[in-house]
Formats: C-alpha cells, sequence, structure tokens
C-alpha cells in the first residue's frame, strides 16, 4: 500500500531503472545505424526521420500525461485525423489561423473526454474508445470521407516543408518546444506534482486536498491538444488533410510510453524516456528501411509490424522482470 | 429522502432493462420507418452480419470478467481468416478435400488457441496489463496476417468451407445457431460449472480468490484462450461469407465492437461479472442500429458517431446502477 500513494523523485527525473532500458536500447540501435550504413548519420536522414516522427512524440508525451493518472486516451489518432482535415480547411487563411485554429479543435475533444471521465465518471478506456468512434466518424463527415487538399499560396507550408534558420524543420522546432515545456510542467509545477499523485493514489490525493478533477480534466485536454498538433502537422507535412489516417496510433503512442518506462498503473512517468521510446519506435522503421536499401533482404511494410509487435514483447518482457526484481528489493 | 430513493430506484430499473427497452425501441422505430423491414430477407442479413460480433463479444465479456480486456481479436480474426484459404488452396488440400477442409477449419482455431495462450500467460505470469499484453497481437497479428498472404485478397470457390457463413439450417443462417449454441454453452459454463465460478471470484476480487484457493493463473489464461479461439472462429466465419480472404479488412475495428457489445450488455470493465445473453443483446443493439442508419440512407461516418453515443450513454447508465 504504500508503495501505491508515496512517490519517488528519482522515478520521473528519468534515471530510474525502469526507464534506463529505453536509453540503452537507443544508443545500441543508434550505434548500430551509424557503423552499418553510410548516409544513416547525415543531415537528410536526421532531419527527415525527426520530422516524420514529430506527431508521434508529441501524441506520446500527451498520452504519458493521461496515463500517469492512472487513465488512457484511445482517441489521440482519430483526434489528429480530424484535425488534419480542419488544419486542411483552415490552411487558406494562414499558418497564424491554422495554427491555433486546429489545437482548438483537438483541444475541444480533449475536453470531451475530460467531461466523459471527470464528470460523468465514465472509465478513461470507454470514453476515449467512444470519442475515438466520434472524431473518425466527424473527420469522414466534414471531409466527406476524402482527402482534402491544403491551400499551398498561403504561409501553411512553411511549418512541414521549411527549415527554421535554414537547419531544422519547423515541425521539430515546435516539438521540442512543446516537449520542454511539458516536461518544466510535469516536474517543476504543482499542476505535474498532482498528476503524479493522482496516479499513485487518487483517494489519497483527494484527501490531501490536491486539486484532482483540475488535473484530471488538464490531462486530457491536453492530450486532445497533442493530437490537434500532431494533425497540423500531419497536414501540413503531407500537403493534405487525411481523414483515414490515424489508425492505431493510440496504440503506437501507448507503446512509446511503456518502451519509456512508464507503467500503465499510473503514479511514474518521464517525459524524456517517453520521447525516447518514441524515437526508438521509430528508429526500428528507419533502420529497416536503411536494410531494405541494401537490396540483401527485402522486408515489406507488412514485416515492419510484426517486428514492431515482436520488439514490443521484448522490452515488455524486460520490463516486468525489471519490475520484479524491484518489487522483490522493497519488500 | 423519498424522491430521492425513487429517483434511484428508476434509475436502476432503467439501467435494468436499459437493453431490452433499446432493442424494442429500435424495432418499433425500424417498423414504422425503414422500408421492408419485416421482410424475412432482413432478418438473414442482420443475423449473418451480427454473428461474428456475438460470437466475439461472449469471449470478450469472458476476458472482461476477469478484470482485463483483449485488444488482439481483430488481428486474430484477420490471422484465421488469412491462413484457412492458405491450407485448403494448397495442392494437398485440392487433393484430399476432406483433410483439406478439416485442416483449414481445425489449424486456423489451434493457431487462435495459441495467441490467446500467449496473451493469458503474459497477464497471469508475467503481471503485464492486458492493454499492454493484447497490444502486441494487435499490432502483429495483423501483420503476420498479411506476410501470409503477401497482402493479397485470396478469392475462393468451396462450397463446403463457404457454409460456415453462408447455409442455412430450418431456413436461418448457420452461423445464427452457432451464436445460440456458444452463448448457450458460455452461460452453462458461467452459471453452473466451476470455471465459471473461478472466473467471477477472480475478477470480482484476485487476492480474495487468490487466497481461497482459485487457481487464479489458469483461470484467467482459460479466459483469453477461449476469446481467442472464438476469435478464429469468427474470422472464419467471415472469410466464409464474403468467399474471399483480406487481411488487411477481416475483423478491423472488431475489438471496439466487441467490447462496446459486452458493455452494452452490462458487462463491468472492473470484472466480476460476465452476462452472456447481455452480450448477445448488446451485439444485436449494435449490429440494428448500424442497419437502420444505413438502410435509411444515413452514411456509414455517421453510424460511428452514433455508436459512440450509445456506448457512453450505456456505460453512464451503467455507472448510475452501481452507485
Amino acid at each position: 500500500m504504500v508503495d501505491a500513494t508515496t512517490f519517488d523523485l528519482r522515478q520521473h527525473v528519468g534515471g530510474n531503472s525502469h526507464s534506463s532500458g529505453v536509453w540503452i536500447a537507443l544508443i545500441a540501435l543508434i550505434a548500430f545505424g551509424l557503423l552499418r550504413y553510410e548516409n544513416f548519420g547525415g543531415a537528410y536522414n536526421i532531419s527527415s526521420f525527426l520530422n516524420f516522427n514529430a506527431m508521434f512524440i508529441v501524441i506520446a508525451v500527451g498520452m504519458c500525461f493521461v496515463i500517469m493518472t492512472g487513465g488512457i486516451d484511445l482517441s489521440v489518432g482519430s483526434v489528429a485525423a480530424f484535425t488534419s482535415v480542419v488544419a486542411a480547411y483552415l490552411s487558406p487563411y494562414g499558418l497564424q489561423v491554422a495554427l491555433p485554429g486546429t489545437i482548438a479543435a483537438g483541444i475541444a475533444i480533449g475536453a470531451l473526454n475530460g467531461f466523459f471521465v471527470v464528470a460523468m465518471r465514465i472509465p478513461p478506456f470507454i470514453a476515449t474508445l467512444a470519442t475515438m468512434l466520434g472524431a473518425k466518424g466527424g473527420a469522414l463527415v466534414i471531409s466527406g470521407a476524402q482527402t482534402i487538399s491544403i491551400d499551398w499560396s498561403s504561409n501553411f507550408t512553411k511549418l512541414g516543408m521549411e527549415q527554421a534558420f535554414g537547419i531544422l524543420p519547423w515541425t521539430i522546432v515546435v516539438t521540442g518546444i512543446v516537449v520542454v515545456g511539458l516536461w518544466i510542467v510535469l516536474e517543476r509545477t504543482s499542476l505535474g506534482r498532482t498528476v503524479l499523485a493522482i496516479g499513485g493514489g487518487e483517494d489519497a490525493s483527494v484527501m490531501m486536498g490536491l486539486s484532482v478533477i483540475r488535473a484530471k480534466f488538464f490531462v486530457y485536454t491536453l492530450s486532445g491538444g497533442c493530437a490537434g498538433l500532431a494533425g497540423l502537422f500531419l497536414a501540413s507535412g503531407f500537403g493534405a488533410g487525411q481523414p483515414l489516417e490515424g489508425v492505431g496510433w493510440e496504440l503506437s503512442a501507448i507503446a512509446s510510453v511503456v518502451v519509456g518506462g512508464t507503467l500503465l498503473t499510473g503514479g511514474m512517468g518521464s517525459i524524456p524516456a517517453t520521447v525516447a521510446g518514441a524515437l526508438l519506435l521509430g528508429l526500428v522503421f528507419n533502420i529497416l528501411n536503411f536494410e531494405n536499401g541494401r537490396g540483401v533482404i527485402s522486408l515489406s511494410a507488412y514485416w515492419q509490424m510484426v517486428i514492431r509487435g515482436g520488439f514490443l514483447f521484448v522490452v515488455i518482457l524486460f520490463q516486468s522482470r525489471v519490475a520484479r526484481a524491484s518489487a522483490k528489493e522493497t519488500s | 429522502m423519498t424522491t430521492g430513493a425513487m429517483l434511484n430506484f428508476d434509475k436502476a430499473r432503467i439501467a435494468h432493462y436499459g437493453g431490452p427497452i433499446a432493442l424494442v425501441a429500435i424495432l418499433l422505430f425500424n417498423v414504422a420507418i425503414t422500408p421492408n423491414f419485416l421482410h424475412p430477407q432482413t432478418l438473414f442479413v442482420n443475423i449473418s452480419q451480427v454473428a461474428t460480433i456475438a460470437i466475439v463479444a461472449v469471449g470478450m465479456t469472458l476476458v472482461i470478467a476477469t478484470g482485463g480486456i483483449d485488444l488482439s481479436v481483430g488481428a486474430i480474426m484477420a490471422l484465421s481468416g488469412a491462413m484457412a484459404p492458405l491450407i485448403f488452396l494448397s495442392p494437398y488440400a485440392e487433393a484430399y478435400p476432406t483433410i483439406g477442409l478439416t485442416a483449414a477449419i481445425g489449424v486456423p482455431i489451434l493457431v487462435a488457441f495459441a495467441c490467446g495462450l500467449f496473451n493469458g500467460v503474459l497477464v497471469s505470469v508475467f503481471n503485464v496489463q492486458p492493454i499492454v499484453a493484447t497490444l502486441i497481437f494487435f499490432i502483429s497479428g495483423r501483420g503476420i496476417a498479411l506476410v501470409l498472404t503477401n497482402g493479397n485478397l485470396q478469392t475462393f470457390t468451396n462450397p463446403a468451407f463457404s457454409y460456415l457463413g453462408t447455409g442455412k439450417i430450418l431456413g436461418l443462417p448457420f452461423q445464427g445457431w452457432l451464436v445460440a449454441i456458444i452463448a448457450i454453452a458460455a452461460w452453462w459454463m458461467v452459471a453452473h460449472s466451476t470455471y465459471g465460478r473461478q472466473l467471477l471470484a477472480v475478477g470480482g476480487n484476485e487476492r480474495a480468490a487468490r487466497l481461497s484457493g482459485v487457481p487464479v493463473r489458469k483461470v484467467k489464461i482459460g479466459a483469453y484462450v477461449i476469446c481467442a479461439g472464438l476469435s478464429g472462429l469468427a474470422g472464419l466465419i467471415v472469410v466464409a461469407i464474403n468467399s474471399a480472404s483480406d487481411a488487411a479488412r477481416i475483423g478491423n475495428l472488431m475489438e471496439l465492437d466487441a467490447i462496446a457489445a459486452a458493455v452494452v450488455g452490462g458487462t463491468l470493465l472492473q470484472g466480476g461479472r460476465a452476462p452472456i445473453f447481455g452480450a448477445i443483446l448488446g451485439a444485436v443493439i449494435i449490429q440494428l442500429v448500424k442497419y437502420t442508419l444505413l438502410a435509411n440512407g444515413v452514411a456509414d461516418e455517421v453510424a460511428l458517431i452514433a455508436k459512440a453515443a450509445i456506448i457512453i450513454l450505456a456505460v453512464y447508465v451503467q455507472q448510475a446502477r452501481r452507485e
């Protein structure tokens, strides 16, 4: 019981035994790539890799907040699809309208999730399952089940296609700001502390006088906003609103969070480790692409699904052993 | 005080009869609005489509009763659905049709059982959370199915196999009878067998169940194995109905339909309850809502939103019942 209601500072700064695995694996995979493929460390690969994975990173970070409270958000993929369509419709008015408008659309759906969970006390799994279906339906309805082309004459495409200061794509800059901002929120604000405390023990947090309701509402709204941003990246990076995209993204995001060492029961979690988890899952694809490029083997996209699942399996097994070992230590 | 009590009473009553009331309402609405609703053909179409949801929902209900969840059902359907034609279209099976047919039905279901065993062991022995454990096959199961078929659509003519999806007994679709048999067997198991008691005990209070000598691990593994086996069967039925197998599409989003059916049918996500006939009722309601919207020219997309609303409403009412 004591384990569930207290939390250790070390656990969410990123240096705990749960998340050390992801850093080791990430470094090993990068080293492997650098040694094996000539262009792996090239600017083009790094920039296009990060550009493509930016949307998965922001979604995973939002998901991490939800999971830390012991909840889950299954709606993120559909919300990203929905907001990518919204972004496409807003693109003629330029980025200054499309950016806030798209994120607002994501926040609105996130707030709906928060309302279902907090006010109607519907289990998060079910509440966000329903908004997942609803947002998917909504995306198809407003787009007529067509991809919606963005307006190429406005400054909207700047986000996904141009480089900030001639070095990094804007997408990566925005992602970096969001990640660092949310890291600070988690580690340095009372809201962040409350989020972790809720996952540690919700009843205890209520009794301690923490504003549990506000924090829970916040995490779902945040996750919706992150999914909205991902939708914006999706539309700007691919030049169109994609109502059919986003299938399975929630599960990739959950996988990133889990690979990053966060337990689904909540109470602990690390933003940097989650980002590392998302990068790791992305790298598996990147390396497979390079491997295909060498022409020795030829693995189809289907194999990538299998390998991704197998990879998740290995990480989970590793974590369950670590968790059991640390449980033995404490007891 | 009295008004409050009465309100609670009414809420409880609505919660208890919500499913049947919703069913009757949808039926009456359809009789009044939908053209040709009372035609026997409508009944056949709905029975043949609801069967797969209902079969998977029974398995899902058992898993949820242990306090778990199974996200891999759709992927397992795809896997078994992809395997069957591979087997009965092989040269050996063409030469020995009976053995081929038996293998085409038996092997995919055995593989599905193995997937369920994998899920169950991860959940109960390695203590991996059910969402994460079943996520592995959710991602890779369909991938394996696509690798096996190279992503190709397999079409076939095999009347014996297609009987699973198109056969009729006493004028009603074969899979409808299959649902009835599975539901009755599962209901009997939950209500009258030792395993059923243990299943509910584990879901109700795992610690108490363990302390009173219930083999918690075996019970949980059993639920995942049954659920996976039923999903495998449902995958075969989908392929048999279409006389074609498309690994990318079989069982897509089935996990959502099955969970929704179980929840609408009164299964508590916390576990401890396994209303089998409730799950069948839930599956029928979800199918009828889909059909009603489709038959009245409402787009598929809007049907998704309707399904979302039903799920929220059902759980909200259920929540009221518990409080």
